[in-house]
């Protein structure tokens, strides 16, 4: 199984590395959506994939009888998903607000905060 | 719950008794900031009252800092277990001289910046809810630098940074959701791959406690992929630090929010990234930061010759600034290139250096632009007659970040200066030197035709034409000047007696070498 989802995960990541490349922010937007699910699988397998039982411990036992799955990546992944869909909903306001205000969805063409060609500094006293 | 019901494999991982005084310590300077973020965004309507609140949160948050850092400093690392789980099970807080350092001063500065900005934020409502953000900003960073697990580190990088979109695009001029869209996007995939790192630890260590990868990592069997780990990580954390290749987006950015915000983020978020680098790849990794020592001091070497042509490069001062603060960036890598006691005590004194007198440049460059119309070097000019008061002040912090002896940028460049020429790499020893030279020009031009030369570009010798000059309003002047002067002083008594620094910092750097001490405070649970 655990083969299966690295192939997937690579697929995830290289897909999501394209999209990041490339000069609209919509696909760029779209390759940190990717690339968020991408970290979430990583996470997932991380915490090895097993058939085991849920970790729940019965009433009259301190421990979990027999072995189980473990709980941490699924805590780790719930956070990071939470985190990932605010910022990339941040990022998406923004994208718009670029595109209304600046005229352009290109990145490379967004040059307010840098000129272009803004001149030498000045040289002598 | 009864301690004898409970097996006693189990009730050796359980903190039974409850947390001692000592212990809330730890949190404190991380409930402050949220709480008082909380009642500030309560008081949304009432925003005369921002200020205010606002610094006297931060006064409370500086105290507990130092309260905190004096425990540290004379009991060793103090930890906190949350939810009565022992570490490496629970999360823990865990203090060490570093992170309480950095947070100390972190706090001083974001008091002068909340100081500086009051009367602004007050008066425009562009910059509405910059206070609360504030809050949010100094939760994060004060999270960062305490915290004691790695995934946690990873929530309270998302925190700060969250708060440092807010910070950047108040306002929504054109300039600014530029800046916003390349600050955030490129910030964003650094914390992605920081998350990749960590998740890829874990499942090669199986713990997120760095106290006891620190213990565990030396047990792994050949082939484990630690290197890896440890290059993402320099990718992370060298993009979050803004050192070579990664920091083009550093002076795209910092120069477009008000000056007060560039201020907090020259100080702030670039030494997160540094201090991320020495517990990844110091403390919790060293076999590895090792390994990639190459690559390291190559990275440092590039940043601060970046950082220093740069600087020369530009006409404008914020931007000036900016440069400024990768040069200081890549000074303070050469900690964590060459890693022994003394870069690494050079390394975090430049650090403490660089967050009092960065934010104090870019605060004055603000009053520079409210004063002159503008900060380009050509348009500028005159101060010096025009208000001879804050030209000395902006002298001082000149000197200080081109690292003049009498102020305190001078020691740190000059234990880095010895600890690389000590540990064989002369190269960079050389770069400390020359890049300091550069740095000064490109200061010294500034002091010339911002303060000196009488008016704009064009006015002839000895004559002067102030016309174009604002005086501050007299009601803001205090609140403007006192901070910058407050942190230029600072930098004159650091300068003067560089001893307590130093002490601190060679124990932070003791801290970061001998991770036994640390683990054992940590792993052991309460004392």
């Amino acid at each position: 199984m655990e083969p299966l989802f690295a192939i997937l995960v690579g697929a995830f990541y290289a897909a999501a590395v394209y999209l990041l490349l490339s000069r609209k922010i919509v696909r760029i937007l779209i390759g940190v959506a990717l690339l968020g699910n991408a970290v979430n699988l990583t996470l997932f397998v991380a915490g090895r994939l097993t058939r085991e039982a849920a970790p729940l411990i019965a009433p009259d036992a301190d421990v979990p009888a027999g072995p189980v799955a473990n709980a941490l990546p699924q805590a780790l992944i719930l956070t990071a998903i939470v985190i990932s869909f605010s910022f990339f909903a941040f990022l998406l306001v923004l994208a718009f607000r670029a595109y209304q205000d600046l005229g352009t969805d290109d990145v490379d063409a967004m040059r307010v905060a840098e000129p272009v060609g803004p001149g030498r500094p000045p040289e002598g006293y | 719950m009864a301690a004898g019901a409970i097996d006693p494999a189990v009730a050796a991982n359980v903190v039974t008794a409850p947390a001692g005084l000592g212990d809330w310590l730890v949190v404190l300077p991380l409930v402050i900031p949220v709480i008082t973020g909380a009642v500030l965004v309560m008081l949304r309507h009432h925003t005369r009252h921002h200020s205010a609140i606002s610094a006297v949160g931060l006064l409370a948050l500086f105290a507990a800092d130092v309260a905190l850092l004096v425990k540290v400093v004379g009991g060793g690392p103090a930890v906190m277990a949350m939810g009565a789980w022992r570490p490496p099970f629970g999360i823990a807080f865990a203090a060490d001289v570093l992170g309480t350092t950095f947070a100390t001063v972190a706090a001083a500065v974001a008091l002068a910046v909340a100081v500086w900005s009051g009367p602004t934020v007050n008066t425009h409502e562009r910059r509405y809810g910059f206070h609360p953000f504030l809050m949010l900003l100094m939760t994060g960073v004060t999270g960062a630098f305490l915290t004691g697990d790695i995934f946690n580190l990873y929530v309270w990088f998302e925190v700060l940074l969250i708060s440092s979109f807010g910070l950047m695009v108040l306002g929504s001029e054109k300039a600014q959701i530029d800046a916003t869209v390349k600050y955030g996007l490129l910030n964003l995939m650094a914390t992605t791959v920081f998350l990749i790192a960590t998740g890829l630890l874990y499942a090669t260590v199986g713990t997120l406690n760095m106290a006891d990868i620190a213990v565990r990592i030396h047990a792994l069997p050949p082939g484990a992929p630690i290197v890896t780990i440890a290059t993402l990580y320099l990718l992370a954390f060298g993009m979050k630090a803004a050192g070579f290749p990664l920091q083009v987006w550093l002076p795209a950015s910092y120069h477009t929010p008000p000056a007060g915000v560039s201020a907090l983020f020259a100080a702030m978020l670039t030494k997160v990234g540094v201090y991320a680098l020495l517990k990844t790849l110091v403390l919790i990794l060293p076999a590895e930061g090792r390994a990639l020592s190459d690559v390291t001091v190559f990275v440092a070497g590039a940043t601060i010759a970046v950082g220093a042509v740069g600087a020369l490069a530009e006409s404008d001062l914020r931007r000036i600034c900016g440069h400024l603060v990768i040069a200081g960036i890549g000074n303070m890598l050469i900690g964590v290139a060459i890693a022994d006691q003394a870069s690494i005590t050079g390394a975090v004194f430049y650090a403490v250096h660089s967050m009092l007198v960065m934010a104090g440049l870019y605060l004055a460059a603000g009053v520079v632009e409210e004063i002159a119309g503008s900060g380009d070097l050509r348009r500028a000019g005159g101060i010096a007659a025009f208000d001879p008061a804050f030209a000395t002040v902006f002298l001082v912090l000149a000197a200080a970040a081109a690292g003049l002896p009498p102020f305190s940028g001078f020691w740190p460049k000059a234990m880095l200066f010895e600890a690389a020429a000590a540990a064989g790499a002369p190269g960079l020893a050389t770069l400390v030197l020359v890049s300091s030279l550069v740095i000064l020009t490109a200061l010294g031009r500034v002091v010339l035709q911002v303060l000196w030369r009488g008016g704009p570009e064009g006015t002839p010798d000895g004559a002067t034409d102030l016309r174009r000059l604002t005086p501050l309003p007299t009601d803001e002047r205090a609140s403007r000047l006192v901070p910058v002067g407050l942190l230029a002083a600072l930098s004159v008594l650091i300068g003067l007696m560089p001893a307590p620094v130093h002490d601190l910092a060679a124990a932070a750097a003791r801290g970061l070498l001998d991770p036994a001490a640390y683990a054992a405070r940590v792993l052991g649970g309460a004392p």
